[in-house]
Parts: structure tokens; C-alpha cells; sequence
């Protein structure tokens, strides 16, 4: 995330190829578990968190239109 | 930056611009060299981001850093996501680059490079680009809602249900389309036939592992299935070698339709996790993968341009696209310089993960500008080829005949010189039989490709290798946008019609899921029936119909932008919106309009029905037809483009209109009434479980 504060960023191969990997899970409609399962903590304590797995099913379900219309489509 | 620095450099990118486009102007007669291509599209996309870009977001839109945008009030792990720009750009040009941007300037290439260059970077700065960051900035103003939503809160609910029913028209043509890209790519070609059949068995495995053996593993999955891919490409080799096996792999034209539209819905009904999201992934890795190396191959090698900057095609009588420069250079390149669709994707999931305003303009703007560049260099892939070879490769025979000789004299008439000797040696290059008439665009940039890939790595002993890698690449990626856009007109079909029926609806239910589905695969499967048993190879016809309809739903979608800019009383700066959405209803109405009632029977619906209609009358038959049934339907179908083409027009005029009446409510009310979210107040939903 942006941050002002932050200092300068350093060419940090291990957080590129972090960035990297979100990036083409992403691509395919996958978004980050693990920012899922903070949100979840920090925001909904004591609520249930769905496991990786679950939370892989459960993404890849929506991405193409179980639980109301179907988001992906391309052509150009 | 100090100011002088800065004011040097651009200058110096606004110079090169010109001085690229400059070069690629005057050189008539002598080929040029790509660099000049990319140089100033480069320099112009730079220059458009850098300043057109910026006043947009702020003098246009008022940009605001500290608003707080959906992902961060919604905010719910799952689709409302605050996202590094960078991985947010990525995601949303993987959603927008198809294969349509690869194929439209391929077509386009018959009138040469420089009036598709142009268009390319002209239109993408102007148009395509502000309409992506338009929407896109829309939507995340409006809690990331949909197109068709967008249009239903701000220009009224029948407007919104018009659109609606103009984006489902819009899906059939295109998938048909695509389908009939794929099927002229592959009939009689048993190696592209085998590596495609090959990729069903490869994705259903993927599947199975990705649910069961390693849940949620998409790189091992995805490597998995690359590795299998490749190896079928190879394997293709040996099929095609062989006499008995070959054969089974070598399929006409009409048995693939059937295929496809059987493929089409069962893929559509079956589990997602089986085939469509593992073949996604494939599909997605390799389009990212395929546009970066085409780029390293067009850096490496950078080839020259054999294609004349402008032939004499640009009068409308090219073999490839009937009709003249405009209304259909802009109609044929359809995706590259503005694409519709980008309007559904802009305010799909990008605007939901959009972590602060100022970043709309880089993800918007640059996604689409990236485009852009991939769509010229499709055009440097087909332009680069010898001219003779692309009219070889996407006339139909009823112009340049079936056999090489007939070909090689037909097209060397129009001042392309080739010898039928050529013409074999390009095929046998390939590992085809033939390369005549293989229309479509899509073999045509893999000859392209392979050419400027085997220069980089292999050398010509790897064309082929290449040509069926390009091959597979856009079928597979045609393939899964086949299968997906039948889920998505499926649903939108049950959406429709539980308008009026709410049972339609009901998620899960057999009969209705059956039902659109099969409504939608008959929709499309209907027009790409009858593209593959054209005579003048389909894409003639039905290309401009998806043209037309793409830029359709970009009128559309700058319709709403321009109702957006008059209720925010930003009037004076509307032009930004306005400007592109005139020329696209120009373009689309002149083009719709000849497409019914031009004189011309290769472009005009209603001469074509004259023609075999009065041919049916003294009981003569005209190819292709064989029997008087052929005729009839001929006949028939002409009359089902015309109404189709008639019907669009009247959604995108009726939208207009609805455009014109929100404009001028806008401008008689005194304050802004454009219904944004407001921006102290967000509306906390709960979070989705």
C-alpha cells in the first residue's frame, strides 16, 4: 500500500517477486489471502475466516458468475 | 524535477514524435523500419499520458486524493480491495487485452500501415483511453457499479434496460466472431487442430489437480499445464506427419462450426473448476507471456515494413474488408484505439480495488495505452509480412482462386508481386499444405509472429514451431472468452427475461440455466454458421457487424460519461467526452446504415438479398450456393444481418437520445446532480461473509 511516510523504496527483489506473484493471481481473479484473513481479523474479530482453500474456492466461484452474474469477459 | 528540465525533455519527446511520424510519412515507395512505428507511437502515448491525462483528472474530473475510495469504505477482503497500482494495473489489462486488438489492425493492414498507425495512436489518446479512465473514475465514485447500473441511476431506468439489451446483441456478435477466427485457423490444419483438441484433456486435468490434489496451487497448476501445451505443440508435428492419424485431425470448415457450438455448451454448463477458470489461467499467462515476447521480437529484430504505408485499397475495394476508409478502417480495427468493452471491465472489479483517485489515471489511461501498443504491434507483425503473402492469406478463394498459381497471378495483378513458388515455401515454413485464404487475422499475425520470433530465437528451422504456438495461443485464448461469454449471456439472458418472469432467475435451477444457454449458443452459433459457409470467407460480414457493435457500446459508454460531466455542471469541459462520442456515432451509423443499404453487394445487406433474390427468381444458382435451398437461405440470412445491423442502430440512436434529454435536464438545473456517493458520508454495507 502507499504510504507517505515510507522511506524511498529500495530495489527489494524477495518484496518484486512477492508483488510479482499477487500480481498474477490477480490477473486471474485471485486476490490476496492473506490480506483477507487480516481484514477479517482486525475488522470482524471472532467472526469465521475462511481457510486458504475455501477462500481459493470461494474466489474462483464468483470470478466467473456463481452468487450472481458472471465478471469475467474479454475480447480486446 | 526543475521546470527547465522537464519543459527539455518533453520537447525533445514531442520532436521525436514528430520526426518518427515524419519518416513513416515520407517514405512512399521503399520500406521503413518498425523503430519509426514505435518510436512515435511511443512518444505520442507518453505525450498523451503526461498532459492530456493530467488535465483530465485535474481540471475535468477535480481528482480528490482525499476521498475515500470504495476499496477503503467497503472494504471487505474479497472484491473491495485497496491494491498497489502496480498489481492493480496488471489485473486490469489482463482483463481488457483479448484477442481483438491482435486481429482488428491485422485486417486493417490491406490499406496499408500509416492509416491504422494513426488511428491506433490518434484514436487511443483521444478516445479509447479517456473513455477507460472515464468510467472507470465513474464507477469508483459510485461504489464500483456496473455499466448497465451507471446508466440506469444517472439517464433512467429504460435507458438503462435499452443498454442492457444492447451489450447481450453486442456478445453474440462477438462470440461468434471469435469462433469463426478460431475455425478458419484451424480447418484443414490437422497440427493446429491436434494442439487445440489437446488443450480439453490438458485443462480437465489441471482442473482436477487445482480442486483436488493441490487446492489453489495456480503456478504449479499453470506450469503443469504449459509444460503439457508445448509438448502437444511438438506432438502436433508428428500427428500432421503421419497418414493415419492426420485425418482424424483434419476437419472442414462447418464440422468445426458444429464442433465449437457444441463445445460452447456443454463447456458453459459444466463446474468452473473443471475447464474454464484452469484454461483461464493458461490462457491469461500465455497472453501475458505472447505480448512480451512479441515486444523482445520486435526489439530484437527489428523489422522493416514491406506493406506500403498506404495501398490503393483505401478506396473500398481491398479483398480483405469491403468498404472504404470510412467509416470502416475505424470499424475494422474495432478494439486497439477504443473498445466497449473496456466500459463493462472499467467498472467491473478494477474500481472496487482502486486504493486512492489519483491513481484512476495511470490505471485507467495507461492500461488502455498499453493496448494500443499492442495493437500496433500486431500491425508491425502483419505489415512486416510480404505484401503479396497477406493478400494471399486473407482473400477469399472466390478472388484469388485455390491453387497457388491462380493466387500468386491474381494478387501480383493488383501490383503485389509473388510467385506461387513463394506462396508454397511460405507454407511448407509453417508446416501447413496451404496458407491461401486463411482469413481471419489470426493466422496472419502468426505467420507474422513466427517470422519475427524465428529471427530471434531459432532461426527458420523454428518458423513453424512459432506459427503454431501463435495458433494456439489465440485459439486457446478464443476458446475460454467462447466459454465465458456464454456464461455471461447466459445470465444475462435469465436476467432479462426474470424481468418479466422472476422464476427465470433463480440460481442453480436446471431448466432456465439450459434454457439461456441454449438460447445464447443458438444465438451465436446461428452467425458463426453462417460466416463458414460465406463464400467471401465470413469475416467480410460478420467483422464489421462486431466492429460496429464494439464501438457501439463505446458510444454508448461516452454517452453516459457525457451525462456524468453535464450533471456535475463541468459543461464546459464535456468536449473530452462529447468530442469522441460524435465521431463514434458517426462512424457506427454511417457504417451500420451502408452496411443495410449500400448498392454494393459485398458491403450492403439488402443488394446482397437483391442479388441472389432475383438470381432465385429466374431459377439460377450463384456460388456459393449449390442447391436452391442454399439459395434461399442465403437469402434469408442477409435479411437476418440486415434486421440485426437495423437493430443495433436503433439502440445506439435510442441511447443518444436519452443522452440528449439527460443533457439538457443537466444544463437547466442550476446545481450538480450527478449522484455520487458522498464523500464524508460513506454508506457502511455490511461486509459480505
Amino acid at each position: 500500500m502507499d504510504c507517505p511516510n515510507c522511506v524511498p523504496p529500495r530495489l527489494d527483489l524477495s518484496r518484486l517477486a512477492a508483488r510479482l506473484r499477487e500480481g498474477a493471481n490477480l490477473m486471474v481473479g485471485q486476490p490476496d489471502y492473506d490480506v483477507y484473513a487480516r481484514h477479517r481479523q482486525t475488522r470482524h474479530a471472532g467472526e469465521p475466516i475462511m481457510t486458504r482453500e475455501e477462500f481459493f474456492l470461494e474466489r474462483q466461484a464468483r470470478r466467473y458468475g456463481e452468487g450472481g452474474g458472471a465478471r469475467v469477459f474479454r475480447c480486446c | 524535477m526543475p521546470r527547465i528540465l522537464s519543459a527539455t525533455l518533453w520537447t525533445g519527446v514531442g520532436a521525436a514524435a514528430l520526426f518518427a511520424l515524419y519518416t513513416l510519412a515520407v517514405a512512399r515507395g521503399e520500406s521503413v523500419n518498425a523503430l519509426w512505428l514505435v518510436t512515435a507511437a511511443i512518444c505520442i502515448y507518453l505525450i498523451g499520458f503526461r498532459f492530456y491525462a493530467t488535465f483530465i483528472a485535474k481540471r475535468v474530473l477535480r481528482i480528490d486524493p482525499t476521498r475515500p475510495t470504495p476499496a477503503h469504505r467497503l472494504n471487505d477482503g474479497l472484491d473491495y480491495v485497496p491494491t498497489n497500482k502496480y498489481v492493480l494495473f496488471g489485473h486490469h489489462f489482463a482483463a481488457i487485452a483479448g484477442a481483438g486488438p491482435l486481429v482488428g489492425p491485422v485486417l486493417a493492414a490491406q490499406m496499408g500501415y500509416l492509416p491504422g498507425a494513426l488511428w491506433l495512436v490518434i484514436g487511443v489518446v483521444f478516445a479509447g483511453a479517456v473513455q477507460d479512465f472515464l468510467v472507470l473514475f465513474i464507477s469508483t465514485r459510485r461504489d464500483g457499479r456496473s455499466l448497465g447500473d451507471l446508466i440506469k441511476t444517472e439517464m433512467g431506468r429504460t435507458a438503462g434496460l435499452v443498454a442492457m439489451i444492447g451489450i447481450l446483441a453486442i456478445m453474440v456478435v462477438l462470440i461468434a466472431v471469435l469462433g469463426l477466427v478460431v475455425i478458419k485457423a484451424l480447418a484443414d490444419s490437422p497440427w493446429g487442430t491436434f494442439t487445440v483438441f489437446a488443450t480439453l484433456p490438458i485443462a480437465l486435468s489441471m482442473g482436477v489437480f487445482g480442486r483436488f490434489l493441490r487446492p489453489g496451487r495456480i503456478g504449479e497448476m499453470s506450469i503443469i499445464g504449459f509444460v503439457l501445451l508445448i509438448s502437444s505443440i511438438a506432438l502436433g508435428r508428428v500427428v500432421s506427419e503421419n497418414p493415419t492419424l492426420a485425418p482424424l485431425f483434419t476437419f472442414r470448415g462447418e464440422s468445426l462450426a458444429l464442433v465449437l457450438i457444441g463445445y460452447g455448451f456443454i463447456a458453459s454448463v459444466l463446474p468452473v473448476w473443471l475447464l474454464l477458470a484452469p484454461r483461464d489461467y493458461l490462457a491469461t499467462f500465455l497472453k501475458i507471456g505472447t505480448i512480451v515476447s512479441l515486444a523482445l521480437g520486435v526489439f530484437v529484430v527489428w523489422p522493416e515494413l514491406k506493406m506500403p504505408g498506404v495501398t490503393r485499397f483505401i478506396d473500398g475495394t481491398g479483398p480483405v474488408f469491403a468498404g472504404s476508409l470510412f467509416p470502416f478502417l475505424f470499424i475494422t480495427i474495432a478494439c486497439g484505439a477504443i473498445s466497449g468493452f473496456h466500459a463493462l471491465v472499467a467498472s467491473g472489479t478494477t474500481p472496487k480495488m482502486i486504493d486512492n483517485e489519483r491513481q484512476i489515471p495511470f490505471i485507467g489511461y495507461g492500461a488502455m495505452l498499453m493496448e494500443s501498443f499492442v495493437a500496433i504491434m500486431a500491425l508491425i507483425a502483419a505489415t512486416a509480412l510480404e505484401p503479396g503473402v497477406y493478400f494471399a492469406m486473407n482473400s477469399a478463394p472466390a478472388i484469388i482462386g485455390s491453387t497457388p498459381e491462380a493466387a500468386a497471378q491474381a494478387i501480383s495483378g493488383w501490383g503485389f508481386a509473388i510467385s506461387a513458388q513463394d506462396l508454397r515455401d511460405i507454407a511448407q515454413g509453417v508446416g501447413e499444405k496451404t496458407v491461401l485464404s486463411r482469413t481471419g487475422g489470426a493466422p496472419t499475425l502468426a505467420v507474422g509472429m513466427a517470422h519475427i520470433l524465428a529471427s530471434a530465437v531459432g532461426g527458420a528451422g523454428a518458423r513453424a514451431f512459432w506459427y503454431h504456438f501463435a495458433i494456439l495461443f489465440e485459439a486457446l485464448f478464443i476458446l475460454t472468452t467462447i466459454d465465458a461469454g456464454t456464461r455471461v449471456a447466459r445470465f444475462m439472458i435469465q436476467d432479462l427475461v426474470g424481468n418479466f418472469f422472476p422464476a427465470f432467475r433463480k440460481p442453480g435451477a436446471m431448466l432456465p440455466t439450459l434454457a439461456a444457454t441454449g438460447l445464447a449458443v443458438t444465438g451465436w452459433g446461428w452467425f458463426l454458421y453462417q460466416g463458414v459457409v460465406d463464400p467471401l470467407g465470413g469475416i467480410n460480414t460478420l467483422w464489421p457487424l462486431f466492429g460496429v457493435a464494439n464501438l457501439m457500446l463505446a458510444a454508448i459508454a461516452l454517452t453516459l460519461c457525457s451525462v456524468v460531466l453535464f450533471r456535475m455542471k463541468r459543461e464546459r469541459y464535456a468536449f473530452v467526452a462529447v468530442l469522441p462520442g460524435a465521431w463514434l456515432y458517426l462512424c457506427t451509423l454511417t457504417a451500420g446504415l451502408e452496411k443495410i443499404f449500400a448498392s454494393d453487394p459485398r458491403i450492403g445487406f439488402l443488394a446482397h438479398a437483391r442479388r441472389f433474390g432475383d438470381a432465385l427468381a429466374r431459377d439460377e444458382l450463384l456460388a456459393p450456393a449449390k442447391t436452391m435451398l442454399d439459395m434461399r437461405r442465403i437469402l434469408f440470412n442477409d435479411y437476418i444481418d440486415a434486421t440485426l445491423a437495423t437493430v443495433l442502430i436503433a439502440l445506439v440512436v435510442t441511447m443518444g437520445a436519452f443522452g440528449l434529454r439527460a443533457i439538457r435536464a443537466a444544463l437547466r438545473s442550476e446545481v450538480a446532480t450527478t449522484k455520487e456517493t458522498p464523500h464524508g458520508l460513506p454508506e457502511l454495507r455490511p461486509a459480505e461473509a
